[in-house]
């Protein structure tokens, strides 16, 4: 039995799990490599008419990725601007009125719609949602539908991270405030929520992340028209659903389009995570 | 630190400090945590305008039965107060009372200086206005200049208050309190994180305010006890009910000088602590 | 200002409970009222409007089993390298966790778009069970790291000081005592990774396929139930009920995986330091 010398064994571990350990930076690089490798054909053969062609018609050889980017931009920021207030007030909420035998129950709830795939989120929106907006202007899918789904799907995490931060935070600060006798909402407003500028930056910029980068929900509910939206009641179609509807029958330059435009969103969700560690940074704080 | 000046400082007389009148009234006041209690069917009359002593050693009490004077205790779920207090001639448990001006009108220094955390004149700014009142500013920096600290900061009012040190923080709080124009003031050990240069400070702080205030301060050292106050409370540790009660009170020569009880006696000697 | 906290506090906390209230309902209630076990035994016919979703569960499996078969040895080794040897390597070090917190942010389709890059068209397993598995494996990978990473970590450090002390080898002290003191955060890692395989979609639509029959080996294509629902409420008219119903099964599985995480958090961790 070939018995390795514990020195030689503590060797080949160390080389062995330096080996798996790089594996992550691995995975990363080839991630951006091999996208980068299928979209070269799409940006040599038709680099300016990602923004100049009439519209997508890839079967025609037209890329114009405009209406989708726009399409992709106007429902996440929607959703932000709704996931925002909904998060903020939930977790304050949580902590602060939130009856104390409730609180547990009521912060399991939150985990609870991060557990939710994101299939039946919109699968619930096709069968519930589209057919409300439906009765007040068709067709139900959506922009408006696509907003309303994502900020149920993204504002947990504006949620437990203020929980989570509220827990963390001294709470000489609260007995101080009462002490002075400060209303409740003085002390959230402009003691507690101020002091937490950092973390809500934070988590907001994480929500715009996961949202940039939703597929099946805002595939089943924005109807996929491939159009600049003009209203909240008009169909689009992101950049993810795009890629998710094309990419099964897609060849050549198509296909090569398709990854270009995973390209995109990888490098803006890269610039957000950029943004992100240099806030971290320069504000120093835990998230 | 010569005698001279503080000429209050060596002169403990057996006189009552001045026409004594009540301000605040405890009857048979008991407070229990869990059904633990901390201190029970505690008695007394705090007078107005003067500095009145609670000493003890630690674990009788002595925090916890101030926090009860502005209802602190309430911000704890496991807190059982019984008994009475009044304020001004009202019970502050009364219905009709109205906690935060309540709060306002018994104003509380922690052992901890907590500044909040927003700029130096945030912190006293911020109190005034939620209370209502009228030129904001200007109370602000006149509290600032009645705890010696606007020579201090007066360049860097808009910076946090955070950054300052251990000694100004606390008079930052003290300024705070004091800016509310409150009736009464708690103290609850306010020096005992400060150098003693620090504690000087607020000791000719405290006798700068009185008269206008009533001071109610805990102190575990008796020496500041002795330079500060004009009444004393001696609390101890009762063995037989596990809990904190009064053993002693009366003026601060009265006990320091003349204590009738050996245990305080012995106590106030530096024989036992 | 404080009443006006106090009630959109309230609304919105109440609001949202009663959404969730709806989504969970709506998706029990329709099931129930169609409910019959044969839904789980039964394979699929007329696209799926009609009979069961079997040869779709056992599909799953098989990429779940794949994923985890590649995520727990790479997810371990990783961790315990980040842990056993952070001191001296730096720079690398920040690389690794920079990409691992990257990793976790990368959406879905560009995992899908990548795994069909790589292991169906590179590696030429075509649309299969391997390359959704593998795929899955990847997107779970940060999760598992930071989860198992957690859990070496808390190995206290009076247990490595003995074992040096009896000159202990680096690897018998890995295999006997920190992967076993660990071994609640691994499981909660697995168990993790298990809840982000279930629900995921995107990356399995051009990499695992589309195919509900049984399939023959992992080479053979294979549905996901998740992908299932997709199908039946976009493609198939009709096909609402049968999607309720896998709905019905997929979050069933989601819950009892987050109930064992809560228990083993509660029973098993009762002695060591939390996640």
């Amino acid at each position: 039995m070939f018995q390795l010398t514990r020195n030689r064994q503590d060797f080949y571990l160390k080389f062995f799990l330096k080996l798996n350990g790089h594996f992550s930076l691995l995975a990363i690089f080839l991630i951006f490599a091999f996208i980068a490798k299928e979209s070269v054909v799409a940006l040599n053969e038709h680099s300016s008419s990602f923004f100049l062609d009439e519209s997508w018609f890839p079967t025609e050889g037209k890329f114009n990725m405009v209406p989708m980017l726009a399409g992709s931009l106007f429902v996440t920021f929607g959703a932000i601007f709704l996931a925002f207030p909904l998060g903020l007030f939930s977790g304050i909420f949580a902590s602060f009125y939130c009856p104390a035998k409730m609180y547990t129950s009521f912060k399991r709830a939150i985990e609870l719609y991060t557990g939710i795939p994101s299939v039946i989120f919109g699968f619930w929106g096709l069968m519930k949602l589209v057919p409300l907006i439906n009765e007040f202007n068709p067709p139900g899918q959506s922009l408006l539908a696509g907003i309303l789904i994502l900020a149920l799907m993204v504002f947990p995490i504006i949620t437990l991270s203020l929980i989570a931060s509220f827990e963390m935070t001294t709470t000489n600060y609260y007995k101080v405030s009462e002490s002075l006798g400060l209303k409740k909402s003085t002390y959230i407003w402009f003691i507690l929520l101020p002091s937490l500028k950092g973390q809500i930056l934070g988590a907001t910029i994480l929500s715009i992340g996961r949202a940039i980068g939703e597929t099946m929900a805002v595939l089943m509910v924005c109807g996929n028209i491939v159009k600049i939206p003009s209203s909240l009641f008009d169909p689009i179609r992101t950049l993810t659903a795009n890629i998710a509807l094309e990419m099964a029958y897609a060849t050549g330059s198509h296909r090569s389009a398709l990854f270009l435009s995973g390209l995109l969103l990888l490098s803006v969700v890269g610039f957000l995570f950029f943004l992100f560690e240099v806030f971290k940074k320069r504000f120093s704080w835990k998230v | 630190m010569s005698l001279s000046k503080y000429p209050w400082k060596g002169k403990l007389s057996d006189e009552e400090c001045c026409e004594t009148s009540s301000i605040i009234s405890v009857k048979n006041l008991s407070l229990s945590y869990d059904e633990k209690k901390a201190f029970n069917e505690i008695s007394l009359e705090i007078n107005r305008g003067c500095v009145t002593g609670i000493i003890g050693p630690s674990g009788c009490g002595k925090s916890s039965f101030i926090h009860c004077l502005n209802r602190m205790t309430e911000l704890y779920s496991n807190t059982q107060v019984k008994g009475d207090i009044h304020f001004n001639g009202t019970s502050i448990f009364d219905i009709r009372v109205n906690l935060l001006e309540l709060r306002k009108d018994i104003g509380i220094v922690f052992q901890e200086p907590t500044p909040l955390p927003l700029s130096i004149i945030s912190n006293i700014e911020l109190p005034l206005k939620e209370h209502k009142f009228n030129n904001v500013q200007d109370r602000a920096v006149q509290a600032l200049k009645d705890v010696g600290l606007w020579n201090e900061v007066k360049d860097k009012l808009k910076t946090p208050a955070n950054n300052l040190s251990g000694g100004q923080k606390q008079r930052l709080c003290i300024a705070r309190t004091i800016a509310l124009e409150p009736k009464v003031i708690l103290m609850d050990e306010p020096c005992s994180s400060l150098d003693p240069i620090s504690t000087d400070r607020i000791e000719e702080l405290i006798h700068g305010i009185k008269g206008k205030y009533t001071i109610l301060i805990v102190t575990h050292n008796l020496a500041q006890a002795r330079r500060v106050c004009d009444y004393i409370f001696a609390f101890w540790y009762d063995e037989t009910s596990s809990c904190g009660q009064i053993l002693e009170s009366g003026t601060c020569a009265e006990i320091f000088q003349h204590s009738q009880n050996k245990i305080i006696r012995d106590y106030v000697g530096g024989i036992k602590g | 200002m404080e009443s006006l906290t106090k009630w959109l506090s309230w609304l919105f906390g109440l609001v949202l409970i009663i959404i969730l209230g709806y989504i969970l309902g709506d998706i029990v209630l329709v099931s129930l009222k169609h409910f019959s076990w044969n839904f789980l035994l039964e394979s699929p016919y007329s696209a799926g409007r009609k009979g069961g979703i079997f040869p779709i569960i056992i599909s799953t499996l098989l990429i779940l089993c794949i994923s985890l078969l590649a995520v727990i040895p790479i997810g371990l080794t990783s961790a315990l390298f980040l842990t056993e040897y952070s001191d001296r390597n730096n720079k690398s070090i920040i690389f690794i966790r920079k990409s691992i917190e990257i990793l976790s942010a990368v959406p879905s389709i560009v995992f899908g778009l990548f795994g069909n890059a790589v292991f169906s068209v590179y590696l030429g397993f075509g649309f299969s069970i391997l390359s959704g598995g593998l795929t899955l494996a990847i997107m779970a990978l940060p999760l598992f790291i930071t989860t198992a990473e957690k859990g070496f970590r808390s190995v206290p450090t009076n247990y490595r000081l003995v074992a040096s002390s009896l000159g202990m080898s680096k690897f018998t002290m890995i295999i006997s005592i920190i992967v076993p003191y660990a071994l609640p955060s691994i499981f909660v890692g697995i168990i993790l990774s298990i809840g982000r395989a279930l629900a995921e979609t995107a990356a399995l639509i051009f990499t695992s396929g589309y195919v509900d029959r049984m399939p023959e080996s992992f080479f053979d294509s294979g549905r996901s139930l998740s992908i299932h629902i997709y199908d039946l409420s976009m493609n198939v008219p009709g096909g609402d009920v049968n999607a309720y119903k896998t709905s019905f099964v997929l979050i069933v599985l989601i819950l009892t995986t987050n109930a064992l995480i809560n228990t083993v958090l509660n029973n098993w961790y009762k002695k060591r330091i939390a996640l």
